[in-house]
């Protein structure tokens, strides 16, 4: 794969992979939510549902050796990755074969393989990590770059400034990505803050930026091509803003009384899916049996998942405050 | 200044250059340890304490940061994650207040949030306590907060030989280590063996043996402490002195065998008494080693008042000589 090359490719296989890696998520997601009300899964879950393109455009465009820092909506981050479905889900479950071994959850998936550095609670709190981790390569000479992200919610928190700070006074390799999808929780954008053009908000801290249209897979994954290229070429920061909508509500628990059904409908027109489906539709790009084929492929994944899932085993009670501390068992780097 | 004295093997030197030998010395033995802070380089520290390491170590590995506790202390603690063992300081406890959703939040979780695929290797200085009269911004004592944290490891050296010893061993630990310096103690004057290193920073140490009672302290507190333990040797009450040096973990045992041994308990800390660390060694104690007691435990802390400027204020508010003796008074029913 070409990941460093600035151009999007633009072949039938590679827009059937990324047709693929949206209903993937889509509709793992879909199956959680069902396992939610199951009661198979607990806590609080945030969806992904509309904002898939963002994972999907971006991620893939990064090398194995780079890093990524998510947030708690990081199901899609997490899957698009290569972090296995069968640990992602399991962790959902609160099997100790999940991929933090129960013990983080929805929230706080983590996998070292792939350099998958963990879903964050804290809004804002990924920031100052990536900053780190991107100091850590800039200090050891990696040529490594971390793609961090966080939600428009993020831009009030005090994090957010010092990091794109300290990451351009220091020129860190670090990937900003911004998932604006106009809400904090329940807080609209324009509420919350007083420049609501977020990207310019990178101008202040001459830190190069772009928004881009964040329902558009292909449009996200161009940008993200030459997001990643400048910033390992230059060894700087760079801003990108993926403009997205959440379709479903924030978590589990939100009755969603802040924003109208009217606003949710108009936005679900711009679906990233249907949107982008229609799209190679309309070109011949994807043929008939396409679809159906990924559909199954991922009902078969997400099938095997929850199998995976159900057969888990709950860690022993009696490992409760393991790895509070590094034990023996601990590999000395870490 | 430094002085050596070849004849005893020893230098003399404050505690404030025993802290810049130990981050120089842990600078010159790992490439991956580097120094952030605010004022760090080129300031020389805001208590001085690494004036001239710049020069000496560059401005990659001495690096002055802007005033973003949060965005540098989650700096460190992605350094850490990613290979490298950094230093962050913090200038004072009061302002590491602004980076505990750090610390507290991502630094003490990532090992077992993560299922222990990443730990922290990183260690956290800070300036604390009161008696400079810097108001109540600058002065207090919180490191019994931080001691309840499972997750980070917090350390209070008191003597010359700690403050030179603790920080590597510190940055060879694998989980996040808070050290806390008192700033009382930066101007103190000791003798250091030459070919000092490293100390272990998991057992209390016993300051002063004796056999009546156990003052149980740490940090700043420990010189008062062994103050009025002459003092009331001067009476005939031999009080044995127990520096915790590490606070979480305790070393609960060496609590317990002397409280078995001496039978009264007075704690002194310099933190506010309500939820405070002496309140957890008391209940230890009590848990541990009630039928041992012939006296109720005494305590003395920080007065419950956000600490004043006034000289004769500030004074009152902490824990002094005078109160530790009256308490151990109490304690042993004398006059």
């Amino acid at each position: 794969m070409t990941a460093s090359a600035e151009k999007p490719r633009l072949s039938r296989q590679h827009m059937l992979d990324l047709l693929k890696g949206m209903i993937r998520i889509r509709r793992f997601e879909d199956k959680c939510a069902e396992l939610y009300t199951q009661e198979k899964i607990r806590g609080f879950m945030h969806l992904y549902d509309g904002e898939e393109a963002v994972a999907v455009g971006v991620i893939p465009v990064l090398e194995t050796r780079d890093r990524v820092v998510a947030t708690y909506r990081e199901h899609g981050h997490a899957l698009v990755r290569g972090v296995p479905m069968n640990s992602v889900l399991a962790e959902m479950y609160g099997k100790q074969e999940g991929c933090s071994r129960g013990r983080g959850g929805s929230m706080h998936f983590f996998d070292r393989a792939s350099n998958f550095c963990g879903g964050n609670g804290i809004v804002g709190g990924g920031l100052p990590l990536a900053v780190g981790l991107a100091l850590a390569d800039q200090m050891r000479r990696n040529n490594v770059v971390t793609a961090c992200f966080f939600g428009d919610g993020a831009v009030a928190e005090g994090e957010f400034h010092e990091s794109l700070n300290l990451a351009a006074l220091w020129g860190l390799p670090v990937l900003f990505v911004c998932e604006n999808n106009l809400y904090a929780m329940g807080t609209a954008l324009a509420l919350s803050e007083s420049e609501t053009d977020i990207q310019r908000k990178a101008a202040c801290y001459r830190i190069a930026s772009e928004a881009v249209d964040g329902m558009d897979v292909i449009a996200v994954e161009a940008a993200a091509r030459r997001a990643v290229h400048t910033v390992r070429g230059s060894c700087k920061p760079y801003f990108l803003e993926c403009r997205t909508y959440r379709l479903r509500a924030h978590s589990m628990f939100d009755a969603q009384l802040y924003r109208d059904k009217a606003e949710i409908e108009a936005w679900r027109l711009k679906e990233p899916i249907v949107r982008f489906q229609g799209w190679l539709q309309s070109n011949g790009m994807v043929h008939a049996g396409d679809v159906p084929r990924i559909e199954a492929e991922v009902d078969a994944e997400i099938a095997e998942a929850v199998e995976y899932s159900e057969a888990g085993t709950w860690e022993p009670v009696e490992q409760l405050t393991r790895f509070t501390y590094a034990d023996r068992t601990t590999p000395p780097d870490r | 200044m430094q002085q050596q004295n070849v004849q005893s093997g020893t230098i003399e030197l404050t505690y404030r250059e025993a802290v810049r030998e130990a981050i120089r010395d842990a600078l010159k033995r790992d490439e991956r340890v580097f120094l952030m802070g605010e004022d760090v380089g080129r300031y020389g520290g805001c208590y001085a304490v690494t004036k001239g390491l710049l020069a000496e170590l560059g401005p990659e590995r001495i690096r002055d940061t802007p005033l973003s506790e949060s965005g540098f202390t989650g700096a460190g603690i992605g350094a850490a994650m990613a290979g490298m063992r950094p230093i962050v300081e913090l200038m004072t406890v009061n302002f590491s207040l602004l980076a505990l959703d750090q610390i507290l939040n991502t630094a003490a979780t990532v090992r077992h949030m993560s299922g222990n695929q990443f730990g922290v290797p990183l260690v956290i200085r800070m300036a604390t306590g009161a008696g400079r009269q810097l108001a109540a911004q600058h002065s207090h004592s919180l490191e019994g907060w931080y001691a309840h944290i499972p997750g980070i490891k917090v350390l209070a050296p008191a003597t010359i030989e700690d403050a030179r010893g603790m920080l590597w061993t510190a940055l060879l630990d694998p989980d996040p280590v808070l050290i806390f310096e008192n700033i009382m103690l930066y101007n103190m004057i000791g003798a250091l063996a030459v070919d000092a290193g490293p100390v272990d920073i998991d057992k209390a140490a016993i300051r002063r043996p004796g056999r009546d009672i156990s003052f149980i302290t740490y940090g700043g507190s420990l010189w008062k402490t062994l103050d009025a333990a002459a003092t009331l040797a001067a009476e005939g009450i031999e009080a044995e002195v127990i520096d915790l040096r590490s606070l979480r973990p305790l070393d609960d045992a060496t609590i317990m065998a002397s409280v078995a041994k001496t039978r009264r308990a007075v704690i002194i800390d310099e933190g506010w008494r309500s939820g405070s660390l002496a309140a957890e060694v008391a209940t230890r104690i009590i848990e541990q080693a009630f039928w041992s007691l012939d006296a109720p435990i005494g305590r003395v802390c920080s007065e419950e008042v956000p600490t004043p400027y006034a000289r004769h204020l500030e004074n009152a508010a902490i824990p002094q000589t005078a109160k530790i003796v009256a308490a151990t008074k109490a304690a042993l029913g004398r006059p």
